[in-house]
């Protein structure tokens, strides 16, 4: 049973988060033995990055200034990404659970228990009865490899990642609306644009270096609009700030569609020859008049024409969305709703127009397209599609019928193992007890696991509830390749091998394959190898990597797919030819009818709850809570409140705050800011237990892509005994 | 590098701190950071600014120094106190201009930005204007940022009756308009009551 024997404290203790301030070393001048070009290891912007290689240890970092995305540019997280390496949290063995924690164990009897677990629960339940979780921050190598795992060797159809609670709306939306689920152009296009849209993306806090993108542009005198109900550091300077009511994406969208279209800013010629759907669209559109709108939307009416006025008539755009509109139980519609936006203007496949999800996770692109989630093969095919399923099975040489059908999602996972369906579980890269909302559920059902193994290079709050814990690599510990969030396969390499008995985690895949009695499909001597079977893979699908290889990769600098043979140079910019990846070549108009979201606001719960990062924390904080510097920039989770909701609530700056949904409650300092809508808080959701922000979000999911509403749900605030009034309270 | 200036523009600072985090990886400043980021008001707004040296031509922070311990090179860099004359006095904090040095008790000695001295000599870029990924800090010859922004640089300051001139140049738009940070004034009437 997977209850932790160690409390907190002591967890703590042992397996931190400690927080790491020096290099390998101390800081002193130290003449590195190499400098290894490579990429960050955080969002999906990928930042080129020389790490400082001494004796098999990273001691610092050097900007890659040839590198053409970031030029040398880096945020705080990149910058101090290294001082993972000789971290005193670092898991250098395996580890199995006993009664009085965890104690290190052999190789060989921690893959043993693995696959004795697997065996057993498998035989007594059912192969889809033990579950596999990957994530989205993981190479293409190893993405490939959890599919491929679970399919041939775990034989299960319950396999998914964690970019289901990332993008999974736009990729959705971006597959019904053009047929290919990748951002539609290079980042390179941004500084191209006459008019920016940028909505539901704090970029200068998730995606820091693509703020010069978006100041470049506004030097060659574009117009920026963001729409976020946060004035975030790039809505500061903005041309045009829309503070959107949490939820209310997709009326905005509506909104301006109908002025684009009342006022004619639309691109027949476009619409008529290249697209279907536009009818029934604006249909639709007709009611959400600007007043119609501002009375869902919170937004003004005057700046709802401002921002048709100035995405309407443009000459060049690009529209960026993120997380904030594809969060939500419509994630999917919001995104779609956006994308009506791009089509009506014909604005796309060309220089400086066009459209992308800005992707969050290391390798969220290709973390989605090589077969880990639960209705897809390797090429981002479909696992329900007869042709499709015989490829790949053909490929794998197996047979079609043995190949598992569409499994549950991530959030579906923990769902099925609190129901009972789902016995065992493994993951690799994946946080859920900080990642998934409604931690306490979270909580529950990993207690409630027979059997749950875990892959990671740091202990983290999940693994707390591990049987067997099984010491991976870090990203610099491995070669591989990721694509970043505009569809550039790029190449990480390695610096260093694992340290202690540490092991590379496609090794431990493999081992664990072998010991499942697969091992004849999984005999690799190298990534490389994997690269060459997974790049074959996708010979013939939409996300098309066949034409590479890691030195034309490196060569290059990256290489877009598609990138369908030896001699294509891979393609940068999408539907350059107006065709698009749809059966009839046309790309759709979807019409939805604004929805509110899953919890709206009431009497007992009156102000909006949201979430998203801090620029110096990446997702759970499984790394980045563990990096000194990085901690002192945000030590704590504060809640973000506008002075007049501050001053109904009866707090004032620095005050403890409670915050409290229908599914539990946080007690954290207020941060008195008006750069926030007075009907809503902000938590950020790096951290885990009593101050995590998902004890509070709501685990609704979207119907099509199952992303949970993490934007969005109803809460109440109050003030807070402090510490000092306690103690005053226990004196009398 | 010849020909390579210092530019700030604050206007575009998003406050993410890699100036700061980058400064404490420059080989000589071992895990301390010579650059301070302002945060204005978050109340009010996420406005931050950078602050690294200007580099004066005149440095004030030298002409008050009472054991001569702050250096100026050829190349109109204004270093840190030197470690064997400094005597921590403070003078230098007390006096400059733009709040740059700063005594740091346990190594008794005044710390300041030395525009990465030890990079600049070999056609590096300061590790903060290479890593600045709003390039707010940037660092390039005058005639390319002159070409690429329509901001214009400024490197002569006044303070009452004195003229400071600096080394490093300041960004700011050509014209100005009024900037409001609440929320509240973009919001409809409908919806803005709590």
């Amino acid at each position: 049973m997977a209850i932790p024997t160690l409390d907190e404290t002591q967890f703590i203790d042992k397996f931190g988060p400690h927080l790491n301030y020096e290099p390998a070393g101390g800081w002193q001048e130290q003449e590195p033995d190499k400098l290894v070009k490579t990429h960050c290891c955080f969002c999906g912007v990928q930042c080129g990055i020389q790490l400082k290689v001494k004796d098999n240890k990273v001691i610092g970092f050097e900007p890659w200034e040839e590198f053409p995305v970031n030029h040398g540019m880096l945020c705080p997280k990149g910058i101090k990404r290294y001082l993972q390496n000789e971290h005193p949290d670092r898991l250098l063995s395996p580890l199995i659970r006993d009664r009085k924690g965890f104690r290190t164990a052999t190789w060989d009897e921690a893959l043993d228990r693995t696959v004795h677990a697997i065996k057993t629960i498998q035989e007594r339940y059912g192969r889809d009865a033990f579950a596999i979780l990957g994530g989205a921050s993981m190479t293409n190598e190893k993405a490939y490899l959890i599919g491929k795992f679970a399919r041939v060797a775990l034989r299960t159809a319950n396999v998914d990642y964690n970019g289901r609670l990332c993008m999974v709306s736009a990729g959705a939306a971006n597959k019904m609306a053009f047929g290919i689920d990748r951002a539609a152009n290079p980042w390179s296009d941004i500084p191209l644009a006459k008019a920016i849209i940028l909505s539901g993306t704090n970029l200068g806090e998730c995606f820091p270096i693509l703020t010069d993108y978006v100041w470049r542009a506004r030097d060659n005198g574009a117009k920026i609009i963001v729409i976020d109900p946060r004035m975030t550091p790039i809505a500061r300077t903005a041309d045009l700030f829309l503070p959107v009511k949490p939820g209310r994406d997709s009326a905005l969208a509506n909104g301006i569609l109908h002025v684009m279209i009342e006022r004619g800013w639309i691109d027949e010629h476009f619409i008529d020859q290249h697209t279907e759907g536009f009818e029934q669209a604006c249909k639709l559109v007709a009611k959400y008049s600007p007043e119609f709108t501002e009375a869902i939307t919170g937004v003004p009416a005057s700046s709802i024409v401002r921002a048709a006025e100035i995405w309407g008539p443009t000459a060049t755009s690009m529209l960026l969305h993120a997380r904030g509109v594809e969060h939500q139980v419509k994630g999917v519609e919001n995104c779609l709703s956006y994308i009506n936006l791009v089509l009506a203007s014909g604005r796309i496949g060309k220089p400086g127009c066009g459209y992308g999800t800005i992707t969050g996770q290391g390798n969220g692109q290709g973390g989605r397209e090589h077969g880990q989630r639960c209705n897809q093969l390797p090429g981002a095919r479909d696992i329900e599609d007869l042709d499709h399923r015989r490829f790949i099975a053909d490929f794998w040489r197996i047979s079609e019928s043995d190949l598992p059908h569409t499994g549950l999602t991530a959030c579906e996972i923990f769902d099925a193992i609190e129901s009972g369906k789902i016995k065992g579980l493994l993951s690799i890269s994946f946080n859920p007890l900080v990642s998934i909302p409604d931690a306490n559920r979270t909580r529950a059902a990993l207690e409630k696991l027979e059997f749950y193994g875990c892959i990671d290079f740091f202990l983290s709050e999940s693994g707390r509830y591990a049987d067997v814990v099984l010491a991976g690599s870090l990203q610099e510990e491995d070669e591989g390749t990721v694509t970043t969030g505009e569809g550039r396969c790029v190449r990480l390499r390695q610096s260093i091998s694992p340290p202690g008995d540490a092991r590379v985690d496609w090794e431990i895949i493999a081992e664990l394959a072998g010991r499942l009695g697969a091992s004849d499909y999984f005999s690799y001597g190298a990534a490389e190898d994997i690269f060459r079977e997974l790049s074959a893979a996708t010979k013939g699908g939409i996300a098309d990597y066949s034409g590479m290889t890691y030195s034309k990769i490196e060569e290059n600098m990256g290489v877009f797919w598609p990138c369908p043979s030896s001699d294509h140079p891979g393609t940068p910019r999408l539907f350059e030819d107006g065709r698009f990846l749809r059966e009839n070549g046309r790309a759709k108009f979807h019409a939805y009818e604004y929805r509110p979201p899953s919890e709206d606001v009431d009497a007992d719960y009156p102000v909006f709850f949201t979430s998203g990062r801090v620029v110096s924390q990446y997702l759970s904080g499984n790394q980045t809570r563990r990096i000194g510097a990085l901690v002192d920039q945000y030590p704590e989770p504060l809640c973000e409140m506008h002075p007049l909701l501050a001053a109904r609530v009866g707090v004032a700056q620095g005050d403890l705050v409670r915050v409290k949904t229908r599914r539990g409650e946080l007690v954290v300092p207020v941060q008195i800011v008006k750069t926030i809508r007075p009907d809503t808080v902000f938590v950020p959701y790096h951290w885990p237990g009593r101050k995590s922000a998902n004890l509070l979000t709501n685990r609704a999911l979207d119907p099509i892509s199952k992303i949970p509403e993490y934007k969005v749900c109803a809460c109440r605030v109050e003030r807070a005994r402090s510490a000092s009034a306690i103690a005053r309270s226990l004196k009398r | 590098m010849i020909g390579f200036e210092f530019f700030i523009d604050q206007s575009r600072c998003i406050g993410c701190q890699a100036c700061v985090q980058a400064c404490m990886e420059c080989d000589t400043h071992r895990g301390r950071s010579m650059i301070h980021l302002e945060v204005i008001d978050r109340t009010v707004s996420t406005q931050t600014g950078p602050v690294v040296c200007m580099h004066c031509e005149d440095p004030v922070c030298a002409s008050v120094c009472p054991a001569d311990a702050i250096k100026q090179t050829e190349e109109g860099i204004v270093h840190s106190s030197m470690k064997s004359r400094c005597i921590g006095c403070s003078n230098c904090v007390l006096a400059c201009p733009f709040g740059v040095p700063r005594y740091v008790a346990s190594i008794d000695q005044m710390m300041k930005c030395d525009m990465c001295f030890d990079r600049t000599s070999v056609g590096k870029k300061p590790m903060c204007a290479t890593v600045c990924p709003s390039q707010a800090l940037y660092f390039g010859p005058r005639a390319e940022i002159e070409r690429l922004r329509p901001e214009q640089p400024v490197n002569e300051f006044r303070f009452g009756r004195q003229i400071v001139k600096t080394k490093v140049n300041v960004m700011v738009r050509p014209e100005t308009t009024v900037m409001d940070f609440d929320v509240v004034s973009f919001m409809s009437g409908a919806s803005s009551g709590v």
